[in-house]
């Protein structure tokens, strides 16, 4: 039982790599936290440093208040889960669970006993004498977590851990390894670079680029209210819609392209400082479920798509529409093949199942103003007042 | 897959087994003859057309090894040579091969290349200054005297084996008894080793086959006592070939290898196979 906190925390690697850069970071006991970002982010070394794995470049890093920079793993009192399991493959599961309490000497029946309680959380009791290699991914994931939790440690670190398994699979073990985590409920820092499950299981979630913090926060928060570009980009999936645009006269409208898009007086009311911004070029962000295949009878604020692509998913169409703006592509957010398949100006809407549209199509969509997001096109910052609203 | 191209394959492979079967006379019918001819008495050895088959059965020529000639403790001396410079190549390669698969190090590529090299050295070159050597060491007769040159021999080649064993153990299994909270050396006997041991069952049979038959280095060293392949070579007199003793204890001899090789088979077959499919 512990907390982890990390303070300015730096990594340089022996070539010069500037891996992680000023990581503040604060794990209450018992937290989830998730790290999630594109691969080469630093959250794996951020880990790896948490375990004592890696050496810290600069920087303050505390487990339970204690400073434990040049700790070994052991003194750490951390227990670790790695994405290709890595158990001992000439070992049985039942000692593969024990090992760990073998080496701190504690009596052989003490051993079993806990062995056998780990094997009952994780379902593994009629697999303790097996070899790792005679079990499914599904077993050995679920051995590599016993191994963690015989140990009753105060950390509890997991990097990758279902990246491993099949889709399926991995949706069951996401809501077994919450299960577990809250069971045992000790501080646990979790990296992977898939959103979702960053989003489904952290308590809070660091999303992190190019080896520094771009935003800490609650997965809805980071939903809602993206502090920047990257991170309104990062997260939610299908992603953010993103369009460079010119902010109208007292800020009452913003032009798209060609279309002009009317806001109300709430809009500038409630960012005020969006109204340095008259005139001048933003990042206009819109999630997909923000817009809506326009009623006939609609009158509020409508963006007009070329649809290019209808795909149905029975309890909601996806439609891939173009518009005539200049689509922002936030760099490192989506990997670079994907990027090169976005077209010009292209966005996604989810509406409605049997809405009538198909590809070819000009779709009005009515815009969801109040979730409308801005950004400074130079800072690539949220333009907000005040950070919580 | 159509019947045609079936049928196409079971020719190939029937081709494939036909090959092995004649590889597997030409190298096991020296050895029938060998083992069959050692229980035939000697005036049955010369005869023509020569018997397939002893009869009757003798066990003379056993008996004679190992009375008339002093086989037992040739064996004897080939046990112990042999077993402690496997041991020590086992002991000195596991460690270098741990340090050259897994550790940070500069100049690895050139060790590993003058190791090849050392490894290729023919003996008769060093056998002239390693017997000056030996003889001022007043090791020259003495177990010490072949132990420790066939350990430097035959290290190179096992450390190879080892090192390319223990490159292709992940770097998380070391890291994980790092966490478990296992220190280096704990590390090294309960992960690497247990991970490895094909490997060294692999490094382990070609050392000690290749001390149980080494001839030159222990005719030329240790002529008062003898080794199995020296012993054998120097049964008889100048006017007299005992063949059928000389058979029996080629026999004797093979045998070790024989039963090593089979009980090891499975891990001699996936130690020499690993990192060739071993991701």
């Amino acid at each position: 039982m512990a907390t982890v906190s990390m303070d300015k925390v730096n990594k340089v690697y022996e070539n010069g790599f500037h891996a992680v850069k000023d990581m503040d970071m604060e794990v209450a006991d018992g937290e989830f936290m998730v790290l999630v970002g594109p691969s080469g982010c630093g959250k794996t070394t951020t880990l790896r440093m948490v375990a004592g794995l890696e050496d810290i470049t600069s920087g303050t890093l505390r487990i339970g208040g204690k400073v434990v920079n040049d700790g070994t793993p052991r003194e750490r009192d951390i227990a670790m889960v790695f994405q290709n399991y890595a158990l001992y493959p000439h070992m049985t599961v039942a000692e593969n669970i024990g090992f760990a309490l073998k080496l701190r000497h504690l009596p052989k029946d003490q051993i079993r006993a806990k062995v056998t309680e780990a094997a009952k959380i994780l379902d593994l009791t009629e697999w303790l004498d097996r070899k790792p290699g005679q079990l499914s991914g599904g077993q050995r994931q679920r051995v590599a977590m016993g191994r963690a939790i015989v140990r009753e440690p105060s950390v509890f670190l997991m990097d990758e851990p279902l990246s491993n398994l099949d889709a399926k699979l991995r949706v069951q073990m996401r809501a077994e390894v919450q299960r577990i985590q809250r069971r045992i409920n000790v501080a646990t820092i979790y990296v992977t670079h898939d959103q979702i499950e960053a989003m489904t299981m952290g308590d809070r979630v660091i999303v992190m680029r190019d080896g520094t913090l771009q935003q800490v926060d609650t997965p809805q928060t980071l939903y809602d209210r993206p502090d920047n570009i990257f991170v309104a980009a990062f997260i939610g999936s299908p992603a953010m819609n993103l369009y460079d645009a010119v902010l109208g006269e007292d800020a009452r409208s913003i032009k798209l392209g060609s279309q002009q898009v009317d806001l109300p007086d709430t809009v500038a009311i409630k960012r005020p400082a969006l109204r340095s911004y008259i005139g001048q070029d933003v990042v206009v962000g819109m999630r997909p479920e923000h817009l809506r295949a326009a009623p006939p009878d609609y009158t509020g604020p409508t963006l007009v798509g070329n649809v290019e692509l209808v795909e149905s998913l029975g309890s909601e169409l996806v439609v891939h529409f173009t518009i005539d703006a200049n689509r922002v592509l936030a760099e490192g957010a989506v990997d670079k093949d994907e990027a090169a398949a976005v077209k010009d100006g292209e966005g996604v809407a989810r509406v409605e199942a049997r809405t009538p549209v198909k590809p070819g199509d000009k779709l009005p969509f009515a815009v969801d103003i109040k979730d409308m997001q801005f950004f400074d096109t130079q800072t690539d910052l949220a333009i907000r007042t005040c950070p919580e609203e | 897959m159509g019947a045609r191209a079936r049928r196409g394959w079971r020719k190939v492979i029937n081709g494939v087994n036909f090959s092995a079967f004649i590889v597997v006379l030409f190298v096991g019918l020296p050895l029938y003859w060998l083992i069959i001819s050692s229980f035939k008495t000697p005036s049955a050895l010369g005869d023509s057309p020569p018997q397939y088959w002893p009869n009757p059965w003798s066990g003379a020529n056993y008996s004679q090894a190992f009375n008339q000639y002093d086989f037992g403790s040739y064996f004897i001396n080939s046990v112990i040579v042999t077993l402690c410079a496997t041991a020590l190549v086992l002991i000195f390669g596991t460690m270098a091969g741990y340090a050259l698969g897994r550790l940070p190090m500069r100049g690895k590529f050139t060790l590993m290349v003058a190791l090849l090299i050392i490894s290729l050295f023919p003996e008769i070159a060093v056998i002239a200054p390693l017997y000056t050597l030996l003889k001022d060491l007043g090791w020259l007769n003495s177990y010490q005297g072949l132990i420790i040159p066939y350990t430097a021999f035959n290290l190179p080649f096992a450390i190879w084996i080892l090192r390319n064993y223990m490159l292709g153990i992940p770097q998380e299994m070391e890291e994980t008894a790092r966490v478990d909270g296992a220190g280096p050396l704990r590390t090294v006997w309960s992960i690497i080793i247990p991970m490895a041991l094909p490997g060294l069952f692999t490094a382990g049979i070609f050392c000690f086959t290749a001390c149980w038959t080494e001839f030159l280095m222990a005719l030329t060293f240790n002529i008062n006592l003898k080794t199995i392949p020296v012993g054998v070579a120097t049964f008889g007199t100048a006017l007299e070939v005992p063949y059928g003793t000389i058979f029996a204890a080629s026999v004797v001899a093979v045998v070790p290898i024989g039963v090593l090789v089979f009980i090891f088979r499975k891990n001699i077959i996936s130690g020499l196979t690993s990192g060739a499919v071993k991701g």
